[in-house]
């Protein structure tokens, strides 16, 4: 990922600045960068959404197509999620460059995704053992300016809740063939349950205290953090360590504690925007990437 | 206390009408006509169609004679003889460490055009060049003055000065080289307590003042003391507000910092960077600003 140098004594600067919880920025420990989210920006996908966590870019689209169901769960359809990073977002990206930061994106939020409660899979059943819905999570990095795991959640989040999926209805005949309707009404749609989807929040270490949303200045001071996934309950779904220093056990709990915290006011800030966003209807004036 | 704040974006409104300051400038965009006489030849950042001069970056045209360029405003840095700079090494080389000014080649700056640690005049030996990591390392910030310019458009370096050097706690910030004002002076101590190092070349140093300058060090010796409390809020404080200036496109110099710090004042250091104080402050700043002029 894109790398920053910093020499020592702006290392210490950091350091000394979160253990007296005032951060470069003027944030506390705890506090997130300003984040913009709209939805529905990329008209040829079911669902999408823009996240801009001050330079933090991403975009996520979500494409629902017809799949088989897997053999191990036949009544349930899935998610696939891909991540690209675009070399707009660091030069290191051109080419394969970026695949390997993709791949291992991909796989946190295969994990974060894997619980059953997560995501109402089932309603993406059209027939079982024969047809179901597949939702192709398509992520891609514009900008990185750190915090990318926290900032393609929120994305992810906001294009599942913006995502509809046409009624389909499932016609069989006297000899058993089954036939698949399409309703003709394109807002016959269906929309996921949100409830549970979960949100992360990374903790990253830094001297004796733990921040959220890390700029790239201290990503490059911190050795170890923790991704937690929060639904907005509050409850933790998974948790992953990144980064090659290590954690004591203690400092775990405490930052699986803060995670919680701070995921739910996130759910909660999330939801808000998303809502509003909603009532607006079609009178919001779109801004997408030219405005 | 976890503070979250999200919001829809806002399209952006057309830029604040600005007092023109001076002779008006010749601004174009890419694909505008400069001129259609056919009696002058073709600089930078322009190109002929037909009869047309025709600009192909956006920003100020320049005339020398016959001889019409087009300065770009969204540039690397293009730097002068004499221009202050804030670089970080990149790499230490036999007699020569490369340094990270955001111009188009890495710039140079040599074992010869340093000061020794203790301030020794003295030829250069081979002990000095073997202890050259000692002096700077990979990451490090300087600040330094363009010595010359190579035939290739690189920079060489030097601080031979007890202003120029390594510099020690504090926080960088990266904008626009276009957005440096230039000035008599570049070093300013303000005054609510901290200094600032206005490189032309867009990287902004913002550091706490220190009351005696460690003149014996030869400026190779860093403070690894804490920063204080009070220092660290004034520190963060103007680098949000450089930030707002720099996101409305104001020109960065002591005073549009100073009358930014004095709007920031009211608000929280972290709330200066919500997008409605932001335009708030950097407004106020522009009405004293333009005051100032007359």
């Amino acid at each position: 990922m894109a790398a920053v140098v910093l020499s020592e004594p702006e290392k210490l600067y950091i350091v000394h600045g979160v253990q007296e919880d005032l951060r470069v920025d003027g944030r506390g420990c705890e506090d997130y960068r300003c984040a913009e989210v709209e939805t529905d920006v990329v008209s040829n996908t079911s669902g999408s959404a823009r996240v801009k966590l001050e330079n933090t870019d991403i975009l996520v689209g979500v494409k629902a197509e017809m799949g088989t169901p897997k053999i191990e769960k036949p009544d349930e359809g899935y998610l696939e999620f891909c991540v690209d990073c675009s070399a707009n977002a660091t030069p290191e990206f051109e080419g394969r460059g970026g695949e390997e930061l993709g791949a291992e994106i991909a796989s946190a939020f295969y994990t974060v995704f894997s619980s059953e409660n997560s995501i109402d899979l089932k309603s993406l059943c059209i027939n079982p053992r024969e047809h179901c819905w597949v939702l192709y999570v398509d992520v891609l990095l514009l900008v990185c300016g750190g915090n990318l795991y926290d900032a393609i959640s929120i994305a992810v989040k906001a294009a599942l809740f913006n995502t509809r999926i046409p009624k389909v209805r499932v016609l069989e005949d006297e000899e058993g063939s089954k036939e698949i309707e399409l309703s003709d009404d394109p807002y016959d749609c269906i929309r996921l349950n949100m409830e549970n989807v979960p949100l992360i929040v990374t903790l990253s270490k830094i001297g004796y205290r733990h921040v959220v949303d890390a700029t790239l200045e201290e990503e490059a001071c911190s050795l170890a953090s923790l991704l937690v996934s929060v639904t907005s309950k509050g409850a933790l779904t998974s948790i992953k360590k990144m980064g090659r220093g290590s954690l004591d056990p203690e400092s775990i709990f405490e930052m699986m504690e803060t995670g919680k915290k701070v995921g739910k006011a996130l759910h909660v800030a999330l939801q808000k925007v998303l809502d509003e966003e909603e009532s607006l209807g079609t009178s919001r004036q779109k801004v997408g990437f030219l405005g | 206390m976890a503070a979250v704040t999200m919001r829809l974006p806002v399209p952006r409104k057309p830029a604040v009408v600005r007092a023109p300051q001076g002779p008006e400038k010749h601004l174009v965009a890419p694909g505008d006509t400069i001129t259609t006489d056919t009696g002058y030849m073709r600089g930078h950042g322009t190109y002929v169609e037909g009869d047309k001069l025709i600009a192909s970056v956006a920003g100020v045209v320049e005339r020398v004679n016959k001889l019409i360029c087009v300065r770009a405003l969204n540039t690397r840095y293009n730097g002068e003889v004499g221009d202050v700079v804030v670089g970080r090494i990149t790499e230490v080389q036999q007699k020569r460490w490369k340094v990270e000014t955001y111009s188009r080649l890495d710039s140079v700056l040599l074992l010869s055009s340093i000061n020794l640690p203790g301030g020794e005049l003295r030829r250069r030996s081979i002990e000095d060049e073997l202890a050259m990591r000692d002096c700077l390392q990979e990451g490090d910030l300087i600040s330094a003055e363009v010595q010359s310019i190579f035939t290739d458009g690189a920079l060489s370096l030097h601080t031979r000065s007890l202003k120029y050097g390594k510099l020690s706690q504090g926080v960088l910030i990266q904008v626009s080289p276009s957005l440096v004002k230039r000035q008599k002076t570049h070093f300013h101590d303000l005054p609510c307590g901290a200094s600032v190092i206005l490189g032309n070349n867009g990287y902004i140093w913002i550091y706490p003042t220190s009351e005696q300058r460690d003149e014996e060090t030869g400026g190779f010796v860093t403070n690894l003391e804490p920063v204080s409390m009070s220092d660290r809020e004034v520190i963060s404080r103007v680098r949000n507000c450089i930030v707002a200036l720099v996101t409305h496109k104001l020109m960065l110099f002591d005073t549009s910092i100073l009358y930014c710090y004095e709007a920031s004042l009211p608000h929280q250091i972290k709330d200066i960077l919500k997008p409605e104080v932001m335009e708030q402050i950097v407004l106020e700043t522009q009405h004293r600003l333009l005051d100032l002029e007359g």
